[in-house]
């Protein structure tokens, strides 16, 4: 079995984001980047499969230079080999931007799993896996927190807002992670090393014309901070906290 | 007045409040046009709060395959009816229809808006809220999704005339087959997303019975009930209550966190929640910096005897 996995360089968690002033776009240079939290996930889902049906993982990103760091992650995870989307022309790329040159990129792979991570956290529009399917004219199965794999079969629980839909569908196809899936495994030292000596291509945008802001559907047309919140109270609570807060429940008219 | 189709939430034939929420969005871009698919709802309150129209697609395709049917029909409506807009509730789904329906039409898709101008320029609160947005989409008919609770919902008589839709689904979009449906156990509460105030527990409650002094809480107030991750995935509750970065994303009038320390991913579901309560016995949880009113203290003695004075003051 051929997996690919779609892995996306995100600021650190933790790391404050902003617009450039310049273009609106997500400041991405003054930041440290990690690997996509929920992109963990999907590599992990990946290499499970792959240890239990053989097979290969190609681990693809697309972003700036930096975003080479987070496909050799995915190498050190285990992936066999890495393909890195790099172009000037795809800087700004929307959501639609990204989902055509991913899927223009994985379509020449003969992949027959393509798993992604179910949302990026800066992004967090938990659309490309969605719009990569409906390009490919591949089955969707998104959200999925359980993905099985029978000769040509492949089953999933997916998420939902009441509980979970039970799905199947026929190779190859596109599947989305949640967190629930799995538990990531670390990089081991040994792991790293081998990542030293994989293959990781680099590749140009398939098609000037599909990514980057000015072929972007939408645009940032102002921004601003949101004023800053006035700094709360904070009691401890001495036998009167419930009393406290009930009070200021009441002043605030939820009582 | 070109119609802004409005694609119609719910939940065991009951409309959701986001739907109307949505009308009241689509009433001041032009005329509001509901759009039903695969589900038998009950259509009074889409008259009531402005669909002049009613587009209802039924059959069996529609809802046994994922969102792919969804997209067919709400394309085959924007060529027949060319909307200003299209607005759709902004959960997990509802952001897939808009990006697959995006592609379909060759339109620009915004996802998450909090507000909508007549002009259909869309407001963001990105970065945990900590930005705010103006967007616009440049090309096509724009494909708007929209965060529950984030505007009124405001009684506007319409028409609401039912118009049946054939519809006509591609075998592309047969291809992923929901072979069970499994619904979880929701109770008589609140919908997480919708309820005007959430009380959510964390690690800090314990276990199972823990649960049971947040439950006291949230019925005092007619609230809904969040939790953590680490609850849901512990299973001291299902996961389908889950608030943050993988779980739902809420915005209530009010929220009341406890034993929850506040990790960014329980953040980005919670923090434009209008007012936080926050219960913890670590004084350095950093849930405390979102805070508006914090105590620091053990949430088994706190909870309760607030559920208690709610309960007293109500009589
Ligand atoms: C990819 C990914 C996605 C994630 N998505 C989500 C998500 O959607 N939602 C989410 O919530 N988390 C999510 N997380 C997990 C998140 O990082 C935290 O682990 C989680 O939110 C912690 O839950 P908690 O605050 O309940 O537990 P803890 O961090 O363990 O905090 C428990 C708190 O309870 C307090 N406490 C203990 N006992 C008491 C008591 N008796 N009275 C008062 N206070 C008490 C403690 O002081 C502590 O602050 C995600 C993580 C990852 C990696
Ligand atoms: N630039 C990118 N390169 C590779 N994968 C991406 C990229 N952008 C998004 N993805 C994938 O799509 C998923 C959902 O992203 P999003 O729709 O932006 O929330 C992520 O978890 C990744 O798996």
């Amino acid at each position: 079995m051929k997996i690919a996995v779609c892995v996306k360089q995100v600021p650190d968690t933790w790391a404050e984001k902003k617009l450039s002033d310049s273009d609106k776009t997500l400041d991405r240079a003054s930041v440290d980047g990690v690997m996509n939290e929920l992109d963990e996930y999907a590599v992990e889902e990946a290499l499970l499969l792959t240890e239990a049906h053989g097979g290969e993982v190609v681990a693809v990103s697309m972003g700036p230079d930096k975003a080479e760091e987070t496909v050799r992650k995915a190498l050190q995870m285990g992936a066999d080999s890495g393909v890195h989307v790099l172009d000037d022309s795809l800087h700004g790329s929307d959501a639609i931007g990204t989902a055509k040159t991913l899927a223009a990129v994985l379509a020449d792979g003969g992949y027959d799993l393509i798993i992604f991570g179910s949302e990026s956290t800066d992004a967090r529009m938990s659309v490309v896996p969605a719009m990569v399917a409906e390009i490919m004219g591949a089955p969707q199965l998104t959200f999925a927190n359980k993905v099985s794999v029978d000769g040509d079969t492949v089953q999933i629980q997916r998420i939902t807002d009441y509980g979970y839909d039970e799905v199947e569908a026929s190779l190859p196809a596109v599947v989305s992670v949640v967190e629930k899936i799995n538990e990531p495994r670390y990089p081991s030292f040994k792991g790293i090393m081998a990542a030293k000596k994989k293959p990781l291509d680099a590749v140009g945008a398939p098609d000037a014309s599909v990514g980057g802001l000015p072929a972007a559907w939408s645009e940032v047309v102002e921004f601003a901070a949101r004023p800053p919140k006035a700094a709360g109270v904070k009691i401890e609570d001495e036998g009167n906290g419930a009393g406290k807060i009930a009070e200021y429940l009441i002043e605030q008219k939820f009582i | 007045m070109s119609e802004v189709l409005v694609l119609v939430d719910q939940a065991d034939g009951k409309v959701k409040k986001v739907t109307l929420e949505l009308l009241t969005l689509a009433g001041k871009i032009g005329e509001p046009a509901a759009v039903v698919i695969g589900a038998d709802v009950d259509t009074a309150p889409l008259a009531e709060y402005g669909a002049a129209k009613i587009y209802v697609a039924q059959g069996d395709d529609l809802t046994d395959y994922v969102v792919a049917p969804k997209v067919d029909v709400l394309a085959q409506l924007v060529a027949d009816a060319s909307p200003a807009a299209v607005l759709i509730a902004s959960s997990a789904e509802g952001k897939e229809i808009a990006g697959r329906l995006a592609l379909r039409l060759e339109s620009g898709v915004i996802t998450d808006a909090v507000d909508i101008a007549a002009d259909g320029t869309a407001t963001q609160s990105i970065f945990g809220g900590a930005t705010i947005v103006q967007s616009k989409v440049s090309q096509g008919t724009p494909i708007i999704t929209v965060r529950p609770n984030s505007s009124p919902a405001e009684a506007n008589a319409a028409a609401g005339e039912v118009v049946a839709v054939t519809a006509a689904v591609s075998d592309a979009s047969k291809t992923a087959k929901i072979t069970n449906r499994v619904v979880e156990a929701k109770g008589e509460r609140p919908e997480l997303t919708e309820a005007a105030i959430v009380v959510s527990g964390g690690r800090g409650v314990g276990g199972e019975e823990g649960f049971a002094v947040i439950e006291a809480l949230a019925d005092s107030l007619g609230a809904a009930v969040g939790a953590s991750r680490a609850a849901t995935d512990a299973g001291w509750y299902p996961h389908t209550h889950q608030v943050g970065q993988t779980g739902k994303t809420v915005a209530p009038q009010l929220y009341i966190a406890s034993g929850i320390s506040g990790a960014i991913q329980h953040r980005a579901g919670m923090q434009t929640s209008k007012t936080i309560v926050v219960v913890n016995k670590d004084e350095e949880a950093p849930i405390f910096e979102l805070a508006d009113f914090g105590v620091v203290g053990d949430l088994f003695q706190v909870v309760p005897a607030l559920t208690e004075a709610i309960n007293d003051r109500k009589g």
